[in-house]
This record gives structure tokens, C-alpha cells and sequence, in this order.
């Protein structure tokens, strides 16, 4: 059998595979506020990997003589009291923002989800000092918590992410281990035991897949969230640290030149709260085209 | 019954309910007390209405339920007394197919993975021997290599009861638990997926526990048949005993109440009186004797002993039909 013809009949053999997602796609492009959620998001990565060498200026480079300009064709989106350039800024501001989300969803999504397959699929002692640790941290407003732990942790990009994602894992754990508890008790799991497979081996390849679907649509729904939080922190000066151009710490450098000079702090206003936009619209077309009941 | 492959001694299974702080602990008696041979390379059925503990015991024969105590001993070895890792190897030989085959396969894995699970646990062989023991397998079970690549969800319930069975049949077992497996499907593929179970057995020289409700299904299907009544055997026999000559009271309502096709002939049927009391508190002495239209005095107050009415036949009752 030559490569093309083993490659040809691999293909063949996963066509269910394939229609399957062929089958997502069209709930996908049935669902209009899916379609627009998406295209804001892509929008907003595209800009972030490649937005940083179209943009006319240095983001971080001071220009005294032209401080505080309004909107032109020269400065788009006008300068900051430093003259530096505010759409320059903005787009490069959006990697920053792409690295909080990625980080923040890997790690609080990985953390809630083995902290709750763990306690879910287990019960008894573990799942109770597992959720009375989760309790602990929903007990506090997740913005002041997250300040608490960057407060402590010192201002700094990496402590944001690390401040956002301890605050995050909590909704996760909970959404896993309520999966996990419904999964553990059906008939396949049960096949699985008479067959032999080790709790391991139940917990990783059987129960933890079932788990993913509710924690991704979640985090799709709070990575608005995400961004809302760091910018606030970022706003409160709890975030990353000035010359770097993160929305929130923009909108806050803007604050005392608001009245005059409008577009420092709104710019970058209308950029979270485009994205933010974008990632709830998808997160809510997400959870509808992975309902099962819409699914053949 | 001359070779046993599973012999049952005093199986007990009671569930702990829930105890308040002021009560004292109680137990649902899903399972008191049953002893059972299991002929070799035969079929033997339970019967018995929904809440009567035949489910509870064909998973604690598997220790999928732990028993409470009680022996279960598998061709001369008590699996009670072997350890987890013991327990992982044991499970080759026993299978177990559930009622619903909609809840019974996962719904995120293809076929082939579901059926090839259990090559994957316990033998080490690459994943393309394992392909071409799924397609052998599902090749047996009436299905073809195209249904490997494809989801649960696409099948129908017969079709899934097959993928079901090649399941527990791909690491050759000796001994399958087979929980109500068509109760679940229309009554045209019933017949279809019990053909292809006695035609299995044949094949793989198997031996079932086959548990159900359907007495249509049991006299179908069976060699050996128990009947049982809130977690204990009432009677026990070769099928022809059972159908033709029910000794024990609720045997006999059992049988009575099979609908018969023929709308002129008249019988007498004795319907028991009642529901199924509650397992949590059996009543004292004979079990059933407050749904008995024969209880006597001594039916409430000493549970009967088990007398053998002909040569393996037996029954626990006072007084025995016949």
C-alpha cells in the first residue's frame, strides 16, 4: 500500500469523525450570536499576533511635544499625557491580554478540573476537604480576593496572572466535580470497572473527557471576566506595572485627564469591552452547540 | 447440575440507609441470605419483580457491589479473598451486560474503543491487533468492520446491545451476567439479540446468569431458573420443574399472571394481594407470607427452611403446592 493510499484509507475509515465536526460547524453557523462572538475573538487574536508591526509608533517611546492630541489621522486614537501613541498602545496592549487569558484559562481550568474530578468521583473525606477549600475561596468577592493575592504578591504581569487564576478555579472545580459525580454512577463507568480498568486509568481516560465540556464553555464565558479582572487590577494599580500598555492600567492613567481629554481612558474602554463582548457571545453559542439534545 | 463453575454460599447484601442522629442505623436487605449453584456452560436464569434484589446480586457476584459477607466461590476459589490487583486479572473471566444500552456505552469514544477497552487493560499488544480483534469480535456479534469508526449514539438499541456484548466477549470469558439484556428493546428485536445469546454461548461455551423479569424470555431461554422474592430464592429447579410443576405459592402467581394468547380459555389466576413489602423491615417469618392467599399461623412466625420437593428442585416454604 503506498503512503497516499494508507493516508486515503485512514481518511476514510474516520469519516464519522469527520461529519461529526462537520455537524458542529453547522450548529455553529445556525447560531448568529455564536458567529459574531467568534469573529470578535479572531479579530482580536489576529490583531494581537500581527497588530504589533503595523502599528506607526513605539508604544512605549515618550513624545513630549505631541502630549495629549486628540483624535487625528496622524494619532488615530489621539496620545496620553506622555505623548505616547494610544492606538499603538491599544493593539499592542492586546497580546498582553491574549497571554492573561491563555495562562489564566490553563491554569485555573487545569486546576479545577483535577481538583474536581478528584473530589467528585471519589466523595466522602477528599470531595468534603476539597469543597470546604473551594467554599473558603468563594467566601470572599473574587475581585477582592484577587487583589489580596497581587497585593501581597507585589504588581508585577506574571503575579496578575497568578492572582487571577487562584480567584478562578473554584467555579471549575464545582462544574467538574457535579460531572463528575453524575458520570461516575452510569452503567459505562460500571462496564468499565467489570472490565478491569484501574481507577487511574477510569478517573484520566473515561471520566475526565466528559468532565471537559461544561469547563470549557465556562471558561469561554469568563474569559470577559478574565480581562475585566486584570484590567481592574491594572486600573487599581494592583496590575502590571506602568510603561507596559495594559488596557486597564491605560483607562486609569486616563482617569484625572477625563473631563479634557476623553479618548486616553476610552479607547482602551471600547477595547475591553468589545472583547469582552466577543468572548461572552461565544461562550453562550458554545454551550448551546455542545448541548447533546441539540447534537443527532 | 453435576459441574458447578460458581458456587454461592450465604450472600448477603445490606445497604446502610442514610441514619439520623436519634435513629438507629438500618439496612435495605437487597440480598439475604441466597445460596446458588451455577452449572457449567448453562443457562440459569433469576426472575423476580423490580425490587426483589436480582440486580443487586448479579453485580455483587462481580464485586462490582461488595457483598456483606458470604462466599463466592469460582471453580473452587473464593473470590472474596483475593485482593484489588488479584481482583483486575480475575475479571477476564466474568463479564457483566447491563439492561439499558443506551447508558451502557460511552458516548465520547468510537466503537472500537469501547469494544477494544478491555485488550487495552490487560493485554499488551499493539493497537492494530486490537483493531483486528474488535473486527473479528464485532464480525460475531453480527455487526461489520464499517461500525468500528463510529459513535455509540448512531446505533440503534439492538445494534448497541451487540456492541455490548462484543464488549464483554473480546477477553474470552467463561461466565457472562446478562441484567435484563432486552427489557429495554422492541419485542421484534428481543427475539433477535436472545437467538444471538444462545447462539454466543454455543460458540464461546459460555455460561450465563441471566437476569430478567419476562417469563416469556426465562421459559425461552433457560436451563435452570430461581425465582426471587425480596432478596431471598423461593424456588429453584430445572426450567421444566419451575413451569410445570410451581411449588412455591408465589411461583404459582408468577406463572398465572403470564398473559395467555388465547382469549376463550378460562383460567384461575391468583394475583398476591398488595405490593412488595419494603426491604428496609421484611416481615417476620415466611416473607411472603402477608401476600400468601395460603399463609397459615406458623408463616408468621418461623421463616421456612429449604425442602427439596423433587431432585433439584427446591423450595423455602411451609407448605409446598406440591
Amino acid at each position: 500500500m503506498t503512503l497516499t493510499e494508507k493516508i486515503s484509507d485512514f481518511m476514510e475509515k474516520r469519516r464519522p469523525i469527520l461529519e461529526d465536526w462537520k455537524h458542529t460547524f453547522f450548529l455553529w453557523r445556525r447560531t448568529k450570536l455564536a458567529i459574531i462572538g467568534t469573529v470578535i475573538v479572531i479579530v482580536f487574536v489576529l490583531v494581537a499576533i500581527i497588530g504589533p508591526f503595523f502599528i506607526p509608533y513605539d508604544p512605549l517611546s515618550q513624545n513630549m511635544a505631541e502630549r495629549l492630541q486628540p483624535p487625528s489621522l496622524k494619532h488615530f486614537f489621539g496620545t496620553d499625557q506622555f505623548g505616547r501613541d494610544i492606538f499603538s498602545r491599544v493593539v499592542s496592549g492586546s497580546m498582553i491580554e491574549v497571554e492573561i487569558i491563555i495562562i489564566v484559562s490553563i491554569i485555573s481550568g487545569g486546576i479545577g478540573l483535577i481538583l474536581g474530578v478528584i473530589a467528585g468521583y471519589f466523595g466522602g473525606a477528599i470531595d468534603e476537604i476539597l469543597m470546604r477549600a473551594t467554599d473558603m475561596f468563594l467566601a470572599f468577592p473574587s475581585l477582592i480576593l484577587a487583589m489580596a493575592f497581587a497585593a501581597m504578591l507585589g504588581p508585577s504581569l506574571i503575579n496578575t496572572i497568578i492572582a487571577i487564576s487562584l480567584v478562578g478555579w473554584t467555579v471549575f472545580a464545582r462544574l467538574a466535580r457535579a460531572e463528575a459525580m453524575k458520570v461516575k454512577n452510569q452503567p459505562y463507568i460500571e462496564a468499565i470497572r467489570a472490565l478491569g480498568a484501574s481507577r487511574t486509568r477510569i478517573i484520566s481516560i473515561h471520566v475526565t473527557p466528559m468532565c471537559v465540556s461544561p469547563v470549557l464553555v465556562q471558561l469561554t464565558l469568563r474569559m470577559g471576566t478574565v480581562i475585566l479582572t486584570a484590567a481592574s487590577l491594572g486600573f487599581l494599580g494592583l496590575g502590571v506595572r506602568p510603561p507596559l500598555p495594559e488596557w486597564g492600567a491605560m483607562v486609569s492613567d486616563g482617569r484625572s485627564f477625563l473631563l479634557d481629554q476623553w479618548w486616553i481612558s476610552t479607547f482602551p474602554g471600547i477595547a475591553i469591552a468589545i472583547v469582552v463582548l466577543g468572548f461572552n457571545l461565544l461562550g453562550d453559542g458554545l454551550r448551546d452547540i455542545m448541548d447533546p439534545r441539540l447534537r443527532r | 447440575m453435576d459441574e458447578f463453575l460458581i458456587e454461592i454460599q450465604n450472600l448477603k447484601k445490606y445497604f446502610p440507609l442514610k441514619r439520623g442522629i436519634f435513629s438507629k442505623g438500618q439496612y435495605v436487605h437487597a440480598v439475604d441470605d441466597v445460596s446458588v449453584q451455577i452449572p457449567s456452560r448453562k443457562i440459569f436464569s433469576i426472575v423476580g419483580e423490580s425490587g426483589s434484589g436480582k440486580t443487586t446480586f448479579g453485580r455483587t457476584i462481580l464485586r462490582l457491589i461488595e457483598p456483606t459477607s458470604g462466599k463466592i466461590i469460582y471453580k473452587g476459589q473464593d473470590i472474596m479473598n483475593l485482593s484489588q490487583k488479584e481482583m483486575i486479572t480475575f475479571r477476564k473471566k466474568m463479564q457483566i451486560v447491563f439492561q439499558d444500552p443506551y447508558n451502557s456505552l460511552h458516548p465520547r469514544r468510537l466503537v472500537k474503543d469501547i469494544i477494544g477497552e478491555g485488550l487495552y487493560i490487560h493485554e499488551k499488544i499493539s493497537s492494530n491487533e486490537i483493531l483486528e480483534r474488535v473486527k473479528a469480535i464485532l464480525k460475531k456479534v453480527g455487526l461489520n468492520e464499517d461500525h468500528m469508526f463510529r459513535y455509540p449514539h448512531e446505533f440503534s438499541g439492538g445494534q448497541r446491545q451487540r456492541i455490548a456484548m462484543a464488549r464483554a466477549l473480546i477477553l474470552n470469558p467463561e461466565f457472562i451476567v446478562l441484567d435484563e439484556p432486552t427489557s429495554a428493546l422492541d419485542v421484534s428485536v428481543q427475539a433477535t439479540i436472545l437467538d444471538l445469546l444462545i447462539d454466543l454461548k454455543n460458540t464461546f461455551s459460555l455460561t450465563y446468569l441471566f437476569i430478567t423479569h419476562n417469563l416469556a424470555v426465562v421459559d425461552y431461554i433457560s436451563d435452570f431458573v430461581a425465582v426471587m422474592y425480596l432478596g431471598q430464592i423461593v424456588e429453584i429447579g430445572s426450567k421444566d420443574d419451575i413451569f410445570t410443576l410451581p411449588s412455591h405459592p408465589y411461583t404459582y402467581a408468577l406463572l398465572s399472571a403470564i398473559p395467555d394468547p388465547d382469549p376463550k380459555r378460562k383460567r384461575s389466576r391468583t394475583i398476591p394481594k398488595g405490593e412488595i413489602p419494603s426491604a428496609v423491615n421484611p416481615p417476620q417469618g415466611c416473607r411472603f407470607h402477608p401476600r400468601c392467599p395460603y399463609a397459615k399461623e406458623i408463616c408468621k412466625r418461623s421463616d421456612p427452611a429449604v425442602i427439596e420437593a423433587s431432585k433439584g428442585h427446591f423450595v423455602k416454604c411451609h407448605f409446598p403446592l406440591r
